[in-house]
């Protein structure tokens, strides 16, 4: 195993432990805090603060760096670009995580736990992924 | 329920950490439905096993932790398979169009103050807000 990847399963490793201990894995808690009529859970506006300030930190020392510890480039900068892609596909997904309460990183931490169903909504989830490129060409032509 | 918060808080912390060591030292951003959906759709190659490590890492420590504490939190995912089928081929479909999900755009989008991320963050946000108003409140599905 190359550094990459061992710095990869590190990252991987506090993702998911992350998303285990707050609770994010918790469906019930995730459409709490979307059931804004109902008995709304604040719970995770903590875990988005939580993770941002770190994060916040790290692209300001990211910007200091000429490149990442293990070489290669940082990402480029965040374009502006507000197609319908983004719009259409970030409404769907508001869709399916509002049905279920689950987003792509808590049903990966959740499956040695979440028994069928969440094996069966995370196939159901690499589903859609694999039928996405076709579909987003057709949305913008021209990306 | 009372420390949800601070659990919240703490592993809030944890996520940013990754994020943040995953920029840092790979220079990656650490979205979840990209290192997934780049792999499902054959479109990573040279950073395929960047991606297999960092996926098995999500996987393999809370089974580790479930292991190690003799338990695991429930999931509480509805028992509808209609639903879970349906909003798994949304939740899959969107965040690629979208090109980001909770991690992606929420977490390393935001904290870089991009447009993309806090735009993507408010519509997803508001799409959930209304699904679950109507299929909770109005139609009494989940």
């Amino acid at each position: 195993m190359n550094l990459r990847n061992l710095a990869a399963v590190i990252a991987g490793g506090l993702f998911g432990a992350g998303l285990m201990l707050s609770g994010m894995t918790d469906t019930a808690k995730v459409q709490g805090f979307l059931d804004v009529l109902g008995a709304w859970d604040p719970t995770l506006i903590f875990v988005m603060g939580g993770a941002i300030v770190p994060m916040f930190i790290a692209w300001r020392i990211a910007a200091m760096r000429r490149m990442p510890a293990l070489g290669g480039a940082f990402p480029p900068p965040s374009t502006d670009d507000l197609g319908r892609r983004l719009v259409v596909g970030s409404v769907m997904f508001g869709m399916g995580w509002g049905l279920a309460g689950l987003c792509p990183g808590p049903a990966l931490a959740s499956l040695s736990y979440g028994g069928i169903g969440g094996l069966v909504f995370l196939a159901a989830m690499a589903t859609g992924m694999f039928a996405a490129p076709p579909v987003a060409r057709r949305l913008e032509p021209a990306m | 329920m009372e420390q949800d918060w601070i659990w919240g808080l703490v592993g809030g912390g944890l996520i940013g950490l990754g994020a943040a060591f995953y920029l840092l030292v790979n220079g990656r951003i650490m979205g979840a439905s990209g290192i997934l959906g780049a792999v499902v759709d054959g479109s990573a190659r040279e950073t395929r096993s960047e991606r297999l490590w960092f996926l098995a890492g999500v996987i393999g420590v809370p089974a580790v932790l479930m292991l190690v504490t003799g338990g695991a939190p429930d999931t509480n995912l509805t028992g509808n398979w209609v639903v879970v089928i349906a909003a798994g081929l949304l939740v899959g479909l969107g965040t690629r169009l979208a090109n980001g999900c909770t991690s992606g755009h929420g977490v390393c989008g935001i904290s870089r103050l991009s447009i993309r991320g806090i735009v993507a963050t408010l519509i997803y946000i508001g799409a959930g807000v209304l699904t679950v108003a109507l299929f909770r409140h109005a139609l009494g599905v989940i």
